[in-house]
């Protein structure tokens, strides 16, 4: 019986984690400021996903990786000129919003159902991954329902291993994946999310709080150390 | 009725420009497989580059094995790919010179030594490139393609060694440090050469295991120069010499070797024939190195303009919080803006980054002008071998494409015939090459002076944010190698003055003037002005005589020529900005995600251009004017011109006579007031005779630039609204 694995990797785009993020007040709720004008990166959390899942593939043959995207498509081609060069997919693309200020459930259901439109989808084969949607201020709850719609009760929440370095840059990979990905760039369905029963009281972002101590002398699990002390405190 | 210009409804520029921008207006939107080198070479300068030189791998001349460990880095994000053709494992089809000008510029925008280091590789296969045999391409450029997993090869790493004599030997640059001679030549078999050659600031020579070596026949039974391939293990002396006492690129190797060695004549670059037991290369060192040069040229100049646009926003985190943490509180103007409350800083870095713009502009179109000459050069030469043209009866065809292109052109019709096609985009290209190394690396290298001190003090240190100290420095080596600024100059001299290139130049003032009407805030109306100033100019000086006869546009004057080629520069740069700006503009409105920031974007841009037009304008103005009159001598007070002024007393007589005469005359004559033998001056006033044309250009010119301040104030604005980032996308 073969082992190989239909993976489907379920990730966001967020903007650059460098760039100012101003909530602001739009017509259609809350947003960010010149969101559609700041670099955008996959969610480091989803990339690890992604990349946890190219490795898998790798080591099963036969195996083979989906990457199913939501966000603006425009947003999305730039982001593909980076991802696309570490490890081989295929992109599924739904051009949306890809802002956080969006309902989980909603977001689920567009990806569920891109999903299940993959031609040849077997899923006794079928793993699907994402990322805990931190970086995308979702609510970290697309995942579990994405599964639940899919029909995946069973369910592992948790974190990769931590070990898995990333993927270096292969353009020629980059050029393989680009033969489906811009194709599919420009059939990216056009997804529109409701928003139905969505209200946000108010939006503000984390407070920071920046305890500087420059150390040039410490293991790193003597660092480790007592960030998690300072972190009980 | 004359009415002024409606100011546009106020929009500002929201974010600093993203690639989506970027990819607009240097036109590679289209083009992914640029997008994603792009993006790999910033990963590489952005990451283990920049950590390098945060580290302070720069202060050390040697190559060490830190600085060794970025020609992986580069193998794995396909910079040392890009150059290659799928073929030999690269996997960018056609011409290169956008994608390499993309990974200079992505490079540079951190190290420019990292740049060169990255190129120089290409460089040394460029002569194989570019006229090697098949087999040599085969083998060497093949050879450079990274080392795959499960491979059992050594990778080949190229350095070109042209020649740098040793100062102060009487040996002048242009004759060759390098000679060659038969070592053993057998009935039958190959002859095999013996290559002695001294090479002087080489870079890669730290690690290279293959040179390109330009040799000159000490030998009868070789004729001329050419060059041949060196390796690493070939019987003989390969001595990498010493480590070069750089002050700057030093994450670029460069020494001066000593080579020595016994080499097949297989060897010489594009092979060779046998001719009455002659050995007669195919090509000379001077015919492959001038194909080398004038498209790697370009990427040194856009190593320039990265700086300028990438000190933008260091400059901006520096000047808004130079302030916190002091006395002012978050609100107010003291926090919140800082040094951004003067209005000196504001416009200082508006002129730094309206000279990125224009430079990036200039080397993105050259770069983009060798990528459309390259196959119609290919095509020239097919054509050629086909009808076996070479010598005059080549230079003859070519006359007669460049006649015809000369026609067409000015019946502004297409042309289709690839030879006029090839000998039009030479002409331009022939400009454009060395306007962009010379004005890029050379007023570059001024504004990164400008650069640093918006920093203070902090500007030269290691801490600056964005290495600006070091790109200061690195700035002027840009300028000076792959031919200093003299060389680019005299090129200039020769290749501004053709008759095919001076039509579309024209045709660019016709141009300049429409799209002044279509768009007045772009300060295109000043720049076309300046043009026309700069064609009457140049075409006055190309008969004209100075104030004792001898001819002013000569090869010897470079008084002369070198100003005027300098001229035309600021006019390219400042040109190729609106067109990108135009572009944006035009193409932009198709991009769902620049929808929200675009006004703001082109209204910001077009305000830089301003600025930037009007600066040309004013250079050229500056330039022409002091040609233009500089070598006629100034009228004295001899007898003669005392004779011609009139006498206040005269004057006072004669307004009875003639109403109006003691006014007028003061207007247009001297007047030697009472008591007194003449005005107190040097002489009576030019009377520019011959030159009015020229006057009143000149005059229309400096009215042209009405505005040009306005838009910088908007522009500095501008700059204290814009959103950044919170910090650097790379360590200092």
């Amino acid at each position: 019986m073969s082992t190989a694995y239909q993976i489907i990797v379920c990730a966001g785009i967020v903007p650059d984690p460098l760039q100012t993020l101003e909530p602001v007040a739009s017509p259609t709720g809350p947003a960010l400021k010149n969101e559609m004008m700041l670099p955008a990166v996959l969610d480091p959390w989803a990339g690890h996903a992604l990349y946890e899942a190219a490795n898998l593939a790798k080591n099963t043959p036969g195996s083979k990786v989906w990457l199913v995207s939501l966000g603006p498509k425009a947003k999305l081609q730039q982001v593909m000129m980076t991802v696309a060069q570490r490890v081989p997919f295929e992109l599924i693309a739904l051009d949306g919003p890809a802002s956080g200020f969006t309902e989980a459930a909603e977001v689920a259901a567009a990806l569920a159902e891109a999903i299940q439109t993959i031609p040849g989808l077997d899923k006794s084969k079928l793993l699907v991954f994402g990322g805990w949607e931190s970086a995308s201020r979702g609510a970290g709850a697309t995942m579990q329902m994405v599964g639940e719609r899919l029909g995946i009760v069973d369910q592992f929440q948790g974190v990769d291993q931590g070990n898995l370095p990333e993927p270096k840059n292969n353009p020629q990979v980059g050029m393989t994946n680009m033969r489906t990905v811009m194709p599919a760039l420009q059939k990216a369905k056009p997804t529109k999310l409701a928003g139905e029963g969505l209200t946000f009281a108010s939006v503000t972002l984390p407070k920071q709080m920046r305890e500087t101590k420059i150390v040039k002398d410490k293991s790193a699990d003597d660092i480790a150390k007592e960030i998690v002390e300072w972190i009980k405190k | 009725m004359v009415t002024l210009a409606e100011p546009k409804p106020a929009v500002s520029l929201q974010t600093l420009p993203g690639d989506d921008v970027r990819q607009i207006m240097w036109r590679f939107a289209d083009r992914y497989e640029l997008q994603m080198l792009m993006q790999g070479a910033r990963a590489v300068a952005r990451g283990p580059v920049a950590r390098l030189v945060a580290a302070g791998g720069r202060n050390s001349h040697d190559w060490t094995p830190e600085k060794n460990t970025l020609l992986q880095h580069y193998d794995d994000s396909g910079i040392t790919a890009a150059f290659l053709e799928p073929e030999y494992g690269g996997f960018i089809a056609g011409p290169k010179n956008l994608a390499l000008a993309l990974v200079a510029f992505e490079l540079a925008w951190v190290d420019a030594g990292a740049a060169t280091g990255s190129l120089a590789s290409n460089l040394g296969l460029a002569p194989i490139h570019e006229r090697g045999t098949p087999e040599q391409r085969a083998k060497y450029v093949g050879g450079a393609v990274p080392v795959k997993p499960g491979e059992d090869r050594k990778q080949i790493r190229a350095a070109f060694a042209l020649t740098e004599p040793i100062p102060f030997v009487g040996v002048e640059t242009g004759m060759l440090a390098g000679r060659v001679r038969i070592a053993e030549w057998k009935d039958g078999s190959e002859p095999l050469l013996h290559v002695d050659k001294r090479g002087r600031f080489i870079t890669n020579m730290g690690f290279a295991n293959v040179v390109t070596a330009a040799v000159e026949s000490d030998d009868a039974k070789i004729k001329g120069s050419c060059m041949v391939i060196l390796e690493e293990g070939d019987p003989g002396i390969w001595d990498r010499g010493t480590p070069t006492k750089k002050l700057v690129h030093q994450l670029s190797s460069t020494n001066d070797p000593v080579f020595n060695l016994k080499v097949p004549a297989s060897r010489i670059v594009g092979g060779y024939t046998v001719k009455d037991g002659v050995i007669i290369p195919n090509y000379s060192h001077s015919e492959i190195i001038e194909a080398v040069f004038r498209r790697t040229r370009v990427t040194v100049g856009l190593m320039t303009s990265a700086k300028l646009l990438s000190a933008v926003e260091p400059i901006m985190l520096y000047h808004r919080r130079r302030f916190r943490g002091g006395q002012g509180a978050p609100g107010t103007p003291r926090y919140e803006l800082g040094i951004q409350q003067k209005e000196d800083a504001l416009h200082r870095l508006v002129d730094i980054w309206a000279t990125g713009e224009a430079s990036s502009s200039l080397g993105f179109e050259a770069a983009r002008m060798f990528d459309v000459l390259d196959p119609l050069e290919q095509e020239k030469d097919r054509i050629f071998a086909e009808k076996k043209l070479t010598g005059r009866a080549a230079t003859k065809e070519l006359a007669k494409a460049q006649d015809e292109a000369l026609k067409l052109i000015n019946a502004h019709q297409p042309i289709e015939n690839p030879l006029a096609r090839f000998a039009q985009l030479d002409s331009l290209a022939g400009v454009l090459c060395p306007a962009c190394k010379l004005w890029n690396t050379g007023h570059g290298a001024n504004m990164m002076r400008e650069a640093v001190s918006l920093m203070g003090g902090y500007g030269v240190t290691e801490d600056c944010p964005g290495f600006l100290g070091q790109k200061w420095m690195d700035a002027q080596l840009e300028a000076t190698y792959e031919g200093p600024e003299a060389v680019q100059r005299l090129q200039l001299s020769i290749t501004m003055t053709s008759e095919l290139f001076l039509t579309q130049f024209k045709q660019w003032i016709a141009e300049m003037k429409r799209i002044s009407s279509e768009r007045p805030g772009t300060g295109a109306c000043a720049l076309g002005t300046a043009m026309k100033l700069w064609l009457w100019t140049l075409q006055h000086v190309q008969t004209a005589t100075d104030a004792d006869g001898a001819k002013l546009y000569h090869k010897s004057r470079q008084g002369v020529t070198f100003p005027l080629a300098d001229a035309l520069c600021w006019l390219l740069a400042a040109r190729q900005f609106i067109l990108d700006t135009i572009e944006l503009e035009t193409k932009g409105a198709e991009n769902p995600a620049l929808a929200d920031g675009l006004a703001g974007t082109v209204a910001f841009f077009t305000d830089l251009c301003h600025v930037q037009a009007a600066r040309a304008a004013g250079e050229v103005g500056r330039i022409a004017t002091e040609i233009g009159h500089g070598y006629n001598r100034h009228p004295a007070w001899d007898d003669a011109s005392c004779h011609a002024c009139y006498c206040a007393e005269e004057l006072t007589n004669l307004e009875g006579v003639i109403p109006g005469i003691d006014g007028s005359a003061r207007a247009y004559s001297d007047v030697t007031e009472n008591g007194e033998a003449h005005a107190r001056k040097a002489g009576p006033c030019v009377k520019c005779t011959g030159l009015e044309p020229f006057v009143a250009l000149r005059a229309k010119l400096d009215t042209c630039i009405t505005g040009c301040r306005l838009a910088k104030d908007r522009a500095a604005e501008s700059l204290t609204k814009v959103m950044t980032r919170e910090a650097l996308d790379y360590p200092a």
